[in-house]
């Protein structure tokens, strides 16, 4: 393979879960006009969605879900140490999640009202980089593919990705969409992380965060702003904490 | 300029025989708001009866039909240690219909900048030419205050300007194209009471501009107050989320990507539209970022609307449509800044 005259080398990857709903690798396992493409420029060693075959000789990990047990705990560890690059894929390894539903209630309560008697791992929902050092974080939920194959070439090139700063607005706006405050609906596209295109307020659904916070994020502002239009307390906090992108700010 | 007139249903032959060879634009409605108001945008027309030409706002202004959001400027075909560079400038011929004086004349602004500069931009020159314009009057809305910012009307930047009276049109011709094309639908000299009528719906019109902002000192203003806590107190409400610059017909700031595909046989290089109140507009080569403070960020956009183009063009850059009012959650405006600023100043 080769960019410019420059040869490029084929890094060895490995694709591995946690706490999640696997929707992540379906998203790098899917859009079949490009995995061809995408074979051809990695070499996958290690990624149980497309192949029982697992070597332990990777250079670059994604890892996808929350972690929650302390077997997994000991895995990602494991994964980290062989790993050069360690990529949090998706907003359970990067936020926790929809899982950190969980942390908002007392764990043997939960474990009780899930398992009842039958004994158990799990603890609490922490991001893999509470649980060890992530060099770059992939946003989404699930993550975009275009923006996976983005990543990828900069890993190849060795150039520093550099994700967008700006919220979900500019993307909203530049597909013409109509506001869904202006209909009545409540939407943090203004402190999230543009990068999806806007998909939400392009279905008329306000954001939920997934990407989590934009950088330098107005938080304060949106809050006052939110109150202003009449949205309870509890109807934005439900929101807020969805993916645990804005822990913290309530 | 020349004036004919045109009855609506010929309008309507003329707009359904422009859409057999054109890529024809228009506002069209899908969504309504929390008070039952349409929320119009300026759609490709697939028929006639989308068009609605009663629409009162277009919440985004019609500017990317003319400097899309994002732009592919040149393709690359990488082969070894060469390449081969492809540029497209043309477009499939494109009329928009129902553009208001105040997106006229901030195309015209835009021209100063990417037509007749020093290096004009072939890509927006190229969709200029190819693009039929034909505006549309109408009753000012509440908040428009593009009277102050002179651009209530349109002398040129069109081929044909409506003015509904009643059953027919009244035509405002400003091209050959324009000319030949109404011609083709039976446009009839202008009668002496389709004349009355004329007068009439602009004398209406005339009385309906609500809002005035007072720009007249508004350049010095601004350089008096460059250290006014007017900028902190919006800055502190800003969300920096752009939504502003996206929807308003003057703003064209942007930065360029490259991009390779996945296999690296081929190379795009894009343009992409941006917002000086963006935090990455400012972030240069190595991280640093020289206007990090959301209140400066809102600051040099006022100050390229209505100082930094005035020194350069003798004009403002801003048109007065309010659409970047309209758009913003924390109630900036043109209108409350600039009377913020002039409040301040008199104390
Ligand atoms: S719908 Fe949401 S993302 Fe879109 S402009 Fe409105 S607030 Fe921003
Ligand atoms: S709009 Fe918000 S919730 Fe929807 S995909 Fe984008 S970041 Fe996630
Ligand atoms: S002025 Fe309003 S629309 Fe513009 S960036 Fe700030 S909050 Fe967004
Ligand atoms: S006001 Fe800001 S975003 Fe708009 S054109 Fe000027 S510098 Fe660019
Ligand atoms: S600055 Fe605001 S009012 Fe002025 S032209 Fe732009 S969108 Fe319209």
């Amino acid at each position: 393979m080769k960019y410019l005259g420059i040869t490029l080398e084929r890094p060895k990857i490995g694709v591995f879960s946690f706490t999640g709903c696997e929707g992540c690798q379906l998203q790098i396992a899917n859009k079949e006009e490009t995995l061809k493409d995408l074979f051809g420029v990695v070499e996958v060693v290690n990624f149980r969605e497309i192949s029982s075959e697992g070597r332990d000789d990777y250079e670059i990990a994604f890892v996808e879900g929350s972690i929650t047990t302390e077997s997994e705990s000991a895995r990602v560890k494991k994964i980290r140490k062989q790993a050069g690059t360690l990529v949090a894929i998706g907003a359970c390894a990067c936020l926790g999640g929809v899982n950190n539903l969980k942390s908002r209630f007392s764990l043997p309560d939960v474990v009780k009202e899930v398992y009842g008697t039958h004994p158990i791992d799990t603890g609490p929902v922490r991001k893999v980089k509470d649980v060890v050092r992530v060099d770059i974080e992939l946003p989404g939920c699930p993550i975009s593919k275009p923006e996976f194959e983005w990543l990828v070439r900069h890993l190849i090139l060795g150039i520093e990705p550099q994700f967008l700063q700006y919220s979900v607005c500019v993307e909203c706006k530049q597909r013409l969409n109509s506001c869904v405050f202006d209909m009545g609906m409540m939407c943090l596209g203004p402190i999230t992380r543009a990068g999806c295109n806007a998909v939400c307020p392009r279905n008329r659904l306000g954001c939920w965060g997934c990407r989590g916070p934009a950088e330098e994020a107005n938080f304060e502002s949106l809050m006052e702003i939110l109150r202003e239009r009449g949205f309870s307390e509890e109807h934005i906090a439900e929101r807020m904490n969805f993916f645990n992108a804005f822990g913290g700010i309530l | 300029m020349l004036f004919r007139t045109i009855t609506k249903e010929n309008f309507r032959k003329m707009v359904e025989a422009l859409m057999e060879n054109n890529e024809v634009i228009g506002p069209k409605w899908r969504d309504r708001d929390t008070e039952g108001n349409k929320i119009y945008r300026f759609l490709k027309l697939n028929t006639f009866d989308e068009l609605q030409m009663d629409y009162t706002r277009s919440y985004s202004s019609p500017k990317n039909y003319f400097l899309p959001f994002k732009e592919d400027l040149s393709t690359y075909r990488l082969e070894d240690k060469d390449w081969e560079q492809e540029i497209h400038y043309t477009i499939h011929p494109r009329v928009i219909i129902g553009m208001r004086a105040c997106d006229i004349n901030a195309l015209l602004k835009l021209d100063q900048v990417l037509v007749k500069s020093a290096y004009p931009n072939p890509h927006y020159v190229a969709r200029r030419r190819n693009t039929l314009i034909i505006g549309l009057d109408h009753e000012p809305l509440e908040d428009c205050f593009c009277r102050s910012m002179n651009s209530d009307t349109a002398f040129h930047g069109f081929d044909l300007f409506l003015t509904d009276i009643g059953e027919k049109y009244f035509v405002a011709i400003n091209s050959d194209t324009g000319y030949m094309i109404v011609n083709r639908f039976d446009a009839r000299e202008v009668a002496e009471d389709d004349q009355r009528r004329y007068k009439e719906v602009k004398g209406r019109i005339e009385t309906k501009f609500k809002t005035q902002v007072d720009v007249t000192i508004v350049p010095e203003l601004m350089d008096l107050e460059f250290e006014s806590d007017v900028w902190k107190k919006w800055g502190d409400k800003c969300l920096s989320c752009g939504s502003c610059a996206m929807v308003c017909p003057t703003c064209y700031c942007y930065g360029i990507e490259e991009h390779t595909n996945l296999t690296f046989t081929k190379a795009t290089k894009r343009r992409v539209l941006y917002s000086c109140n963006l935090l990455d507009f400012a972030t240069v080569a190595g991280g640093h970022n020289f206007r990090p403070e959301a209140h400066i960020r809102l600051k040099y956009r006022y100050y390229h609307q209505f100082r930094g183009f005035v020194e350069a063009f003798n004009q403002s850059l801003c048109v007065g449509c309010n659409r970047c009012g309209k758009a913003c959650l924390a109630g900036i405006s043109p209108k409350v800044v600039i009377d913020d600023l002039i409040e301040t100043e008199k104390r």
